[in-house]
């Protein structure tokens, strides 16, 4: 079983030294001639203005808020939808019950104006 | 094998050890929390090498792609604050009692105790390894029925938990006033525009009776602005929207 | 694997987690690195119900389902605290937990 996973690992370290290997070679390989416009800050041909640091607005903690709370209601249905043809009518109506709850609070945030974009 | 899987282990010892310490020592919030996410992968990892693979799956989707998202987010919304206090110390004046209090926990209950206890690890695990782990541990369909049989209180009571998170937590951080502080279209501004001369019209004919909701941007209280960066207001531009 | 890594170790690992997560929870300035703290120690609890379900009775779920509601748990806290953060940003101008002092006599 454990044996399995070797080969994943094996997979994740040759997926991690593909792009690292070339970098560090480059590193050493290249030649080193900077100037000022070289290593100024690129973004799409315009003059980066102001600071990194900006002030994020609220509305995406708030779709953040909705993504997790969905997340983890995947979490529980995804073990109930594996042992679904075991549980039958009543493990359907207990699920259903409890996606209707998470349901009432979609509505809410829906009626309150928060999946806004403004 | 054994050696194998030991050294497994302490690799992913010391990265879940490891990336929590450089968490608490980094001076950067942002930096702090990418070790956290470091730290999340690896009990990942530990779930997997404790064959709990349902687990390992959850902890990736819920704290390495959920939580960590969370907390980044909140790091940025609250930059401006951190900004000034980035050079200050991390840790508040009271550091070393939390250090103590931390150091002695550990060494003075957590490792004599660990050491001390004969845990009765019974021989079933045995038993179930030798006959197959297929059959030996609970996976995702055990977990299933469970949710629907034997915990199917806990399961509704979850249910409501995260609703009431949902609820609570736009509650608290939707802020209404933002509502009003967007950028109207043309049409709107008319419109807006015309119902406010209306407006004024009317109460021009009648006594003044009650201002009535303001439709246009209610400005910032500049008092609430003072204490943080003056650039707040200037920088309005630079809100990413 | 249970007969490679005792549980002592990986019980040993999860208190020297907890108490990370303790320190980061009491000694941290900002708010956000003090519920980052209090991740770390939901998260060393978890590695404790998981290690005793495999050790113990690898055969039940309880374990496994202690360790999902946990992580539900957590989930919901992390949303609600996060979002008081970001309430107390929004009054105070500050996220330093010791300049949040208006209950100070």
């Amino acid at each position: 079983m454990l044996t399995n996973y070797a080969f994943i690992g094996i997979l994740f370290v040759v997926a991690l030294s593909f792009p690292l290997l070339p970098l560090i070679m480059a590193f050493f390989l290249r030649p080193k001639r900077p100037t000022t416009i070289k290593q100024s800050t690129y973004e799409c041909g315009l003059e980066a203005i102001g600071d990194v640091h900006v002030q994020f607005k609220v509305q995406y903690y708030l779709y953040a808020i909705a993504f997790v709370i969905f997340d983890v209601e995947v979490i529980f249905l995804y073990p109930w939808a594996v042992a679904f043809d075991q549980v039958g009518l009543f493990g359907f109506t207990a699920a259903a019950v409890f996606i209707l709850m998470l349901f009432l609070g979609l509505l809410y945030e829906w009626k309150k104006g928060a999946l806004e974009w403004i | 094998m054994t050696i194998v899987i030991q050294i497994i282990f302490a690799l992913i010892a010391m990265l879940i050890l490891g990336s929590a310490l450089m968490m608490v020592l980094a001076k950067n919030v942002i930096h702090s929390a990418l070790w956290l996410i470091a730290s999340f992968f690896g009990v990942g990892a530990l779930y997997l090498l404790l064959q709990a693979e349902f687990l390992a799956v959850v902890q990736v989707l819920v704290y390495v792609g959920a939580i960590s998202i969370l907390i980044l987010f909140a790091i940025m919304l609250t930059r401006a604050a951190d900004l000034a206090g980035e050079t200050g110390r991390q840790w508040n004046n009271r550091w070393w009692l939390s250090l103590a209090v931390a150091g002695l926990l550990f060494g003075a209950l957590i490792v004599p105790t660990v050491i001390g206890e004969t845990w009765n690890v019974a021989p079933t695990e045995v038993a179930g390894a030798a006959a197959g782990q297929a059959t030996g541990i609970a996976g995702a369909a055990e977990l299933g029925r469970g949710f629907v049989y034997e915990y199917l209180l806990q399961f509704q009571v979850i249910g409501v938990l995260l609703l009431v998170a949902l609820i609570g937590a736009i509650v608290i951080a939707y802020d209404e006033t933002a509502r009003r502080r967007r950028v109207l279209t043309l049409a709107e501004e008319l419109e807006l525009k015309k119902r406010q001369e209306a407006r004024e019209a009317k109460e021009a004919k009648q006594s003044r009776k009650g201002k009535g909701e303001k439709p246009l941007p209610a400005p910032v209280p500049t008092d609430t602005l003072s204490k943080g960066n003056e650039g707040n207001e200037g920088n309005e531009g630079l809100v990413v929207r | 694997m249970t007969d490679a890594v005792p549980l002592s170790w990986v019980l040993g690992l999860s208190g020297a987690l907890f108490c990370i997560g303790l320190f980061a929870a009491l000694a941290r300035r900002n708010l956000v690195g003090v519920l980052m703290g209090v991740e770390l120690m939901l998260n060393a609890a978890i590695i404790n119900m998981v290690a005793f379900w495999r050790y113990l009775e690898p055969r039940f779920i309880t374990g496994q389902n202690f360790a999902i509601f946990i992580i539900a748990v957590a989930a919901a806290e992390a949303a609600v605290g996060l979002a008081m953060i970001i309430a107390i940003y929004r009054n105070w101008q500050t996220v330093k937990a010791d300049e949040v002092d208006s209950l100070k006599g």
